[in-house]
């Protein structure tokens, strides 16, 4: 059974302009200790999709419907201190920008403490020896050092590892992780995945990734969701999305990652920007910018619908299979010839 | 720390004597001759000059400038007043506990009503509670210090009093009194009441007055604070820790939210106790801004200098405290 199963979620935003309908249909489900990506451009709805499992959206005008079963309970249904009691404790979340998400007035030990003291019944002295061996865990020098600290005294990457170490102090089923690493340098962003995929291992929590890029699902995700517009357009295990990909708009997102060995070729973009949430396109909302778009496509919802042949593989569009799997198979080998 | 203190001194000596020097500059530009107005009725030339004289206002202003400034710092003396010969010192001396009394006293009643109101807003913003309480702030802000003064004490120190009020007639009785200060420590010579219970029983409008303007500012800004406050990340984080809201408040918020607020408080206070001449008036309250007020009407140098010095000083004082202060709530700032 999968520890998180997420049906049919919608959170809609009432606004001034009307409802912005930031999550549409979503379902998904995370396996015990395995990674899922979440991917999608800015404004996919990834985000907000998280947020609303963990109970945490601003605003004040919100629908919710749908499911979000976690071990047997319904995490949109019980009450909202119930709520609390899973967050920080058997759910945790790590959000993109470490710089601004560590209360700048207090030292890092006593976040950490927080965090622990929450939970459970423990002295100080009990929390703060957790607090040390959490910082050792993520790797910081001297951590014996740093309790004291405030956070403005680290850097960013090192900022992101208090924060994975805040995260993952109870010991959580569930680690969401929303852009970890997009705040940081890339040789941060290496090792915050090294990291990340090494505590995995010995923590054993499953992992929900939201993230933008392409690379960083490669080197960590067990199963991928691709978001378009509030809506799933494709998920399925890691293999059916890199080398089976059957959505357009995954040919665009693994078309537009620059290679290596493309040095000097122009970077293929997905022409268009993604389209308001307040007013989405009709059809399949993708249809504005696909290049295989049909007639069928500005007018009828695709269907997320199984890929023939695949045990949980889904895409939602409307093209045939014969084309899909030309242009699969295309995608595939410009990428394996890169990764060879 | 220390070199930072150092620093701060020697900017405020800087500051002082700017506002001294402007101070004395401005009273020479006026064309009016204080010594015609302390020589008493129809004076003759020669009298004028002589009082001119004695109290040395036919020297030119440099040294005028030059003596005050001798006096003050090897003597510690702010001269004495051109219309009745009493000690600055003395003069300021008795008038700052007043003035003292009143602003601290309101500042911490403005506080006491910004706090909760502000923060109740923020958390429930565009709720009636919070409709009701903006609505209240523009009020506030905009009614006239003097005009509210008045109003208190016409309700609730005349009217009792009067025995009657909207057609209808009662055993008029004294609620609160609308005129005078009672010493804290108990009545002193030529005063009728003293003692801490009558001191407070006699500020009690004026401290409402007072706090009426600021604790409508304050509230303002608290909301505001608080509500950029609550949409920071590390609230977010603190939430998705699984903290409770009320703990979210108080460890997260309210110390991150109050941080600009300690330094606007800081600085009205230092400016009010420099004289809340509004208050004081309505109330007649002699406190500082009362003495330079009629000091002004009489154009008495030395007890304008005076306020002013006691003044500046206050402002120094408060705004070196509000930075320290400031750097022990706030980790990233380091003085230095």
């Amino acid at each position: 059974m999968a520890l998180l199963d997420v049906k049919d979620l919608r959170t809609h935003f009432h606004t001034e302009d009307g409802i912005v309908r930031a999550v549409d249909g979503v379902s998904f489900s995370v396996e015990k200790g395995k990674t899922l990506a979440i991917v999608g451009e800015s404004g996919s709805g990834k985000s907000v999709t998280c947020l609303t499992i963990m109970g945490l959206n601003s605003g004040r005008r919100i629908d919710i419907s749908g499911e979000a079963v976690f071990d047997g309970e319904d995490l949109l249904s019980i009450p909202k201190d119930e709520l609390r009691r899973y967050r920080g404790k058997r759910i945790s979340m790590i959000f993109q920008d470490p710089m601004t998400s560590l209360n700048p007035v207090h030292t890092i030990g006593r976040q950490l403490r927080e965090a622990v003291q929450l939970h459970a019944d423990v002295t100080k002295a009990q929390a703060n020896a957790r607090a040390l061996e959490m910082l050792k865990a993520v790797r910081i020098p001297r951590p014996e050092t740093r309790l004291d600290d405030y956070p403005h005294q680290f850097s960013g990457g090192m900022r992101q590892r208090v924060m994975i170490a805040m995260a993952l102090i109870n010991n959580p089923d569930l680690l969401i992780a929303d852009e970890p690493t997009t705040a940081l340098d890339v040789t941060t962003q290496a090792q915050i995945l090294k990291l990340m995929n090494e505590l995995q291992r010995d923590f054993g929590s499953a992992i929900i990734l939201i993230t933008h890029d392409l690379g960083v699902v490669a080197e960590t995700a067990d199963d991928v969701l691709v978001m378009y517009a509030a809506q799933p357009a494709e998920r399925g295990g890691y293999e059916d999305i890199f080398y089976r990909p059957h959505h357009p708009y995954t040919w665009g997102l693994l078309r537009s990652l620059p290679h290596l060995t493309s040095v000097g070729e122009d970077l293929k973009p997905i022409p268009g920007a993604p389209p308001s949430l307040l007013n989405p396109p009709t059809g399949c909302r993708f249809h504005t910018r696909c290049p295989y778009a049909m007639d069928v496509c500005t007018t009828v919802v695709p269907e997320f619908a199984l890929v023939p042949g695949s045990g949980e593989h889904r895409a939602a569009c409307h093209l045939d299979e014969e084309t899909k799997q030309r242009e699969a198979a295309a995608i595939a080998s410009e990428t394996l010839a890169d990764s060879a | 720390m220390v070199r930072y203190i150092i620093r701060r001194l020697l900017w405020a000596i800087v500051l002082f004597l700017s506002v001294t020097i402007i101070t004395y500059v401005i009273f020479y530009l006026v064309p009016v001759d204080p010594a015609r107005l302390a020589a008493g009725r129809n004076p003759t030339p020669e009298q004028v000059k002589a009082v001119g004289h004695y109290l040395g206002t036919d020297r030119p202003v440099w040294y005028q400038y030059g003596l005050f400034l001798k006096r003050l710092v090897i003597d510690h003396n702010l001269g004495y007043s051109f219309a009745d010969r009493v000690s600055v010192n003395t003069d300021v001396l008795n008038a700052a506990p007043v003035t003292a009394s009143l602003v601290i006293g309101g500042a911490i009643l403005w506080m006491l009503i910004a706090i909760p109101v502000g923060v109740f807003s923020a958390l429930h913003p565009r709720s009636k509670t919070d409709r009701v309480a903006m609505a209240s702030v523009l009020v506030g802000i905009s009614a006239h210090p003097i005009w509210i003064g008045l109003v208190l004490s016409y309700v609730f120190g005349y009217v009792p009093t009067s025995g009657h009020a909207l057609g209808f007639s009662f055993p008029s009785f004294t609620f609160l009194p609308i005129q005078g200060y009672c010493n804290i420590r108990g009545a002193s010579q030529g005063q009728v009441c003293g003692g801490p219970i009558q001191w407070f029983y006699h500020l009690i409008l004026p401290w409402i007055t007072f706090a009426i303007l600021y604790a409508a500012f304050y509230v303002r800004m608290i909301r505001a604070n608080v509500m950029e406050t609550l949409n920071e990340d590390y609230v977010r984080t603190a939430r998705a820790k699984g903290a409770p809201e009320l703990q979210v408040l108080r460890s997260h918020v309210l110390r991150n939210a109050m941080l600009p607020v300690v330094t606007m408080l800081g600085m009205d206070i230092a400016i009010a106790l420099g004289g809340a001449v509004l208050v004081e008036n309505v109330f007649g309250l002699p406190g500082l801004g009362q003495l330079a007020v009629t000091a002004v009407g009489t154009f008495d140098l030395p007890v304008i200098i005076g306020t002013v010095v006691f003044a500046s000083i206050m402002v120094i004082t408060f705004n070196l405290l509000v930075d320290i202060l400031y750097a022990w709530i706030d980790p990233r700032i380091r003085l230095g």
